[in-house]
This record gives structure tokens, C-alpha cells and sequence, in this order.
């Protein structure tokens, strides 16, 4: 099942959408949390649970709006491709390896790029629940919140260099200064 | 009984997956076969190839089957060998 799975993303090139995707939308989601977080920082003396609640809806909409977007464009493109290798080789596709892709690949893109900003918001919000938990940490628990959207983001800039065959500390850098340029702008107007 | 023992099939395939992929996966499904496959046109969506399959004995149904799965589809038969000896009755 798995081997066919790799088949497929390799016969579409899926996998290289699939990991465009899980970038664009996990820093989507990464930053999104980091907007949010910072914003509640700002604005001083919010009750965790709220906070929690905010992240939460915003989390949830960010993997509704990923699942459903990429799926109806990828189902859409896939089928164009097919319906145009049918015409190029005279023949009906539906019950081959292209078939399937047009029916699965879009499926396991809508995944990763539903799941991406899911995984990535509900690890930047880790502190949140753990604070409301009463487990002690070392930052109040949006400071780590926001600790941890900045790693997130540098982790996806230093993800996306090895992808590109850059240097991993720049790339990383350079997301992590998008970040704190984000942070920036949002204390400025919150303060 | 005879047994197809080479193949040579004219082949219409699109470009993925590419002569590599497409070799390889007929040669995973059919142990003991030796595929060789060799591109003659080269189209904006498609390319024709000529498909060389041999074996002590050609799965042919099989093979045009997995060939199809994989979304190409034969156009001719263009060259065949076929032994009516078995190997068993051979030695």
C-alpha cells in the first residue's frame, strides 16, 4: 500500500507538491500562531483558556481551509492532466496508475497540507496546555508559545534550504527574521 | 507445450513513468524476465518504444496487463520466439 502510494507521488511528481505545501501552509500556520500569541502578549493579562481558544479556532480553520482548498484545486488539475494523456495516448485511464494518482494524489496533498499547519500550531501551542495543566515553565507560557512559533519557522526556513541545497543556517535565519519583523510590527501596534 | 520465450511489442506510454520506472516495475511484477526497453519517438505528451521481453517463458497476457496498468498501451507485436520444447523436456 505504502509502496503504491510512492509510486503514485513519484509518477505525478506529488511529493514535490506535497512538501511545497507542507512549507507554504506549515509557515502559514506557524506564523499565524505567532501573530495570535504575540498579539495576546501584547495585550497583557489574558486568561490562558481564551488564548487557548483563539489558537485552537484559528488552528482548526487553517486545516479545514487546507484540506478543502488543495484538495479541490489538486482534483481539479489532476483531472485536466488526465483527461489530456487520454486524448495523447487514444486509451481510457481510469483503471491504470494515472487513474489512481488523479484519484489519490490529491487526497494525501489535501493531507499534508491540512495537516502541516495543524501539527506545527498545536506544537506551538504545547506551553498553553501545559501551563493550564499547572506544570511550571521556564517562560510564562505565551513567551514559550512564542519561543516555540520562532523555532517552528526557523526549522521550516532551515527545512526549505536543505530542499534547496543552500546553507541551512541562512536559510533558517532568514524565516526567523520574517518572524521577528512579524513580532515587531504587532508589539509596535499592540503596545 | 510451446512457450513464448521473447517478445518485441511496439508501445505507446506516456512520459512518466519514465523507461527506468516503467522497466522496472514490469520486471518487479514478473520475476525472471528480462526487460529491455528502448524509446524510437519522443512526443509532446507520449513516447513510443519498443518493448524487448524475454524469459524462459513470457507471462504475454500478463505483461500487455501490467503494461496497461501502468497506462501505455500495445499498438503492435512486432517480433516473437517461441520453443515448443519445454526446459524440463529439454536435458
Amino acid at each position: 500500500m505504502i509502496a503504491q502510494l510512492r509510486f503514485l507521488l513519484q509518477l505525478t511528481h506529488g511529493h514535490r507538491i506535497a512538501r511545497r505545501y507542507f512549507v507554504t501552509n506549515g509557515f502559514d500556520g506557524a506564523l499565524t500562531m505567532l501573530g495570535l500569541t504575540t498579539g495576546f502578549y501584547a495585550a497583557d493579562h489574558v486568561a490562558t483558556p481564551v488564548v487557548i481558544s483563539a489558537c485552537l479556532g484559528g488552528a482548526i480553520a487553517l486545516t479545514v481551509s487546507g484540506l478543502s482548498s488543495a484538495y479541490v484545486s489538486e482534483s481539479a488539475e489532476r483531472e485536466k492532466e488526465l483527461k489530456e494523456l487520454e486524448q495523447a495516448v487514444a486509451a481510457d485511464l481510469q483503471h491504470t496508475a494515472h487513474g489512481q494518482a488523479a484519484r489519490w494524489v490529491p487526497i494525501l496533498i489535501a493531507a499534508v497540507n491540512g495537516l502541516a499547519p495543524l501539527l506545527i500550531a498545536l506544537f506551538i501551542m504545547l506551553p498553553l496546555w501545559l501551563s493550564q495543566a499547572g506544570i511550571a515553565l521556564p517562560l510564562t507560557a505565551l513567551e514559550s508559545s512564542m519561543v516555540l512559533a520562532f523555532v517552528a519557522l526557523f526549522l521550516l526556513g532551515a527545512f526549505l534550504g536543505t530542499v534547496s541545497g543552500r546553507f541551512w543556517l541562512w536559510s533558517g535565519l532568514r524565516t526567523l527574521l520574517v518572524a521577528a519583523l512579524t513580532a515587531a510590527v504587532i508589539l509596535a501596534f499592540g503596545a | 507445450m510451446p512457450v513464448i520465450k521473447r517478445v518485441v511489442l511496439d508501445v505507446l506510454k506516456p512520459h512518466q513513468p519514465n523507461v527506468l520506472e516503467f522497466a522496472t516495475a514490469i520486471a518487479d511484477r514478473h520475476g525472471g524476465c528480462r526487460i529491455t526497453v528502448t524509446v524510437t519517438e519522443i512526443d509532446e505528451k507520449t513516447e513510443t518504444t519498443v518493448i524487448t521481453v524475454e524469459s524462459e517463458d513470457v507471462p504475454y497476457a500478463a505483461i500487455v496487463e501490467t503494461i496497461r496498468e501502468l497506462g501505455a498501451s500495445v499498438h503492435s507485436i512486432d517480433e516473437v520466439e517461441v520453443s515448443s520444447m519445454a526446459p524440463a523436456d529439454a536435458r
